[in-house]
């Protein structure tokens, strides 16, 4: 399969006056056409971070790419001007953003929201934009007469629809959805997932999906990129992560969800809590949480190695030197 | 709507009812009380005082709303882009903001016509560069508000440019402090023209204008009260008037406020 995205050793940071904050620390990822990566961790593990740098959103200052590649259909997108990323956004890669309510501007209707996109990326007449606008929001199943109402007459699903469909609305081959369902409830969030789903092996687009919810990983993804203190500790397919998982954390991570096969009295969860981002432990980042960490966790980091083909960790223990 | 009226009915007549009855003297009735014919009474030179609040409407309104909204696109603009970028940009813009601030305005208004002359246009100006300031303030506040929230970040990710960003995500959140702000700007305008006419740097005589009128009345005072009550009552009542206006808007734009 061709490759889409390839991000290479990224670094990024926030220099705060509190000090410098290491958010993304090193990234190596792949991507193939029309495959979905699920980028799994937990709130501060550097997922949207590494998102908005894939975009070049980070805001600048504070945040700042200090090193790295992101190669995108074969360019490096890290080099390009700002007025050819501009190209880029909504066109070739779109962001769906965590919150529907607070994602689309109040004072204009849905209808036109979708339609600006359009006309930005694409030359046609402003009724041509909204004619495309009304199918997108059909596609989403959003009746395309109600493209002349405003945001706030739309419940929290629906505007998710309407994100997806201005995310959708030029065809992009990159979709990154931030932790899409989070601020939707549980009916929704299996509605809206589905749809995307569809629309995805429809449209034939590649999607990065952000989450912290394995649930919703295994039902769309193809391959789990586990995100720890801006690191990918480990990579895999869906079932080789899922099936065998090697690194602590992710093993923690499933402890720490209850299952449905056995009937446990209490979870299991990771002691501790992530670490301050602007001062990291020495030697493995998982170290201080980790139940099986020695002296060569403390003062050494490990390396990205192979498990099992594309399926690689980023332990000593799954090394076998611990 | 009355200084629209005013000037068709000049446009019409070719000046003749502004001609022989706002600024022709007759000073065998100057003076006159309020009676049938002239329902305000007439001035020092025997005009008639309700004709001259008319066409006075078209000087201190007018002139207010014009000076207001030159003022509101300049200081828009200006407190839009300071708060947009921020940092160096928004340092220089606001202390420079802060410098015209820090000089009364009407003593700023009183200096720029000194320096200029009086004559309408002056006057304009002086009242624009005078309430630029203010408006710079609160659009400012307002647009660093807007600028953090998510759906501004949202219009950067598909692809949105800066002055797309300003001019159709930004500025159409940002109205409605702005439109409470013109419409109390209005009203003070109006009582700075009226103070600049009193103190004999505004509209010069004949032209009629109610601040001018005050000034001129001001020696009959103890003669004729009809012609110092009328046109500070205009004043008044309109100033009222617009400072209840101001208010309602701001009820009615503000979601809080709304049950």
């Amino acid at each position: 399969m061709a490759e889409l995205l390839e991000v290479r050793d990224l670094f990024i940071r926030y220099e705060t006056v509190d000090g410098v904050v290491e958010a993304v620390n090193g990234i190596s990822l792949k991507l193939d056409k029309s495959s979905t990566l699920g980028l799994v961790g937990e709130t501060g593990a550097g997922k949207t971070t590494l998102a908005k740098g894939i975009m070049r959103l980070v805001p600048n200052p504070p945040g700042k790419i200090t090193k790295g590649e992101i190669i995108f259909n074969g360019k490096d997108i890290l080099k390009l001007s700002e007025a050819d990323m501009r190209k880029v956004r909504g066109k070739e890669i779109s962001m769906i953003f965590q919150d529907p309510m607070t994602s689309l501007n109040p004072v204009m209707t849905v209808g036109e929201q979708i339609a600006e996109v359009i006309s930005i990326h694409e030359k046609v007449s402003s009724k041509g934009a909204m004619e495309k606008a009304k199918e997108m929001l059909e596609m989403v199943g959003i009746p395309a007469e109600r493209a002349e109402e405003y945001p706030h007459q739309f419940s929290g699903g629906m505007k998710q629809r309407v994100i997806i469909a201005i995310a959708l609305a030029c065809n992009p081959s990159l979709l990154i959805a931030d932790e899409p369902t989070t601020a939707l409830d549980v009916t929704i969030q299996a509605q809206v997932l589905d749809m995307m789903k569809k629309l995805k092996d429809k449209l034939n687009t590649s999607m990065i999906l952000i989450t912290h919810d394995l649930g919703v990983v295994t039902q769309t993804c193809d391959y789990v990129a586990i995100m720890y203190a801006g690191e990918i500790v480990e990579y895999g397919s869906l079932r080789d992560v899922f099936k065998n998982p090697q690194h602590p954390y992710t093993n923690g991570l499933f402890g720490s969800i209850p299952s449905l096969a056995e009937d446990v009295d209490r979870l299991k969860p990771i002691k501790g809590l992530m670490p301050d981002p602007t001062n990291l432990p020495k030697g493995c980042k998982f170290n201080p949480r980790c139940e099986y960490a020695e002296e060569i966790c403390r003062c050494q980091s490990p390396e990205t190695t192979e498990v099992k083909g594309i399926h690689v960790v980023k332990c000593f223990k799954a090394q076998g030197l611990v | 709507m009355i200084s629209i009226t005013t000037t068709i009915i000049d446009v019409v007549t070719d000046n003749r009812v502004y001609d022989t009855y706002v600024i022709s003297q007759n000073l065998v009735m100057r003076l006159k009380g309020p009676s049938a014919e002239h329902i305000f009474g007439l001035d020092e030179f025997g005009r008639d005082i309700f004709l001259r609040m008319l066409w006075g409407t078209r000087y201190s309104l007018f002139l207010g709303a014009i000076g207001i909204l030159a003022s509101t696109i300049v200081g828009g603009t200006l407190g839009a882009i300071a708060g947009f970028y921020g940092n160096a940009i928004d340092n220089i813009v606001m202390r420079f903001m802060d410098i015209l601030l820090a000089i009364p305005s009407i003593l700023l208004a009183i200096a720029i016509v000194a320096a200029l002359g009086p004559g309408l246009v002056n006057i304009l100006i002086a009242i624009a560069i005078s309430y630029i300031p203010t408006f710079a303030r609160v659009v400012r506040a307002k647009v660093m508000s807007i600028k953090d929230q998510e759906f501004i970040e949202a219009a950067r990710a598909v692809g949105a440019s800066d002055a797309r960003i300003i001019f159709k995500y930004i500025i159409p959140n940002s109205l409605a402090p702005i439109i409470v702000q013109a419409t109390l700007g209005v009203a003070g305008a109006i009582l700075s023209i009226a103070g600049l006419s009193f103190l004999g740097l505004g509209i010069q005589p004949p032209m009629p204008e109610w601040g001018a009128m005050l000034s001129n009345a001001r020696t009959y005072i103890r003669d004729a009260w009809h012609i110092t009550v009328i046109p500070g009552l205009g004043i008044m009542l309109t100033i009222l008037s617009l400072n209840l206006v101001g208010d309602g808007l701001r009820d009615a734009l503000d979601p809080r406020l709304k049950n």
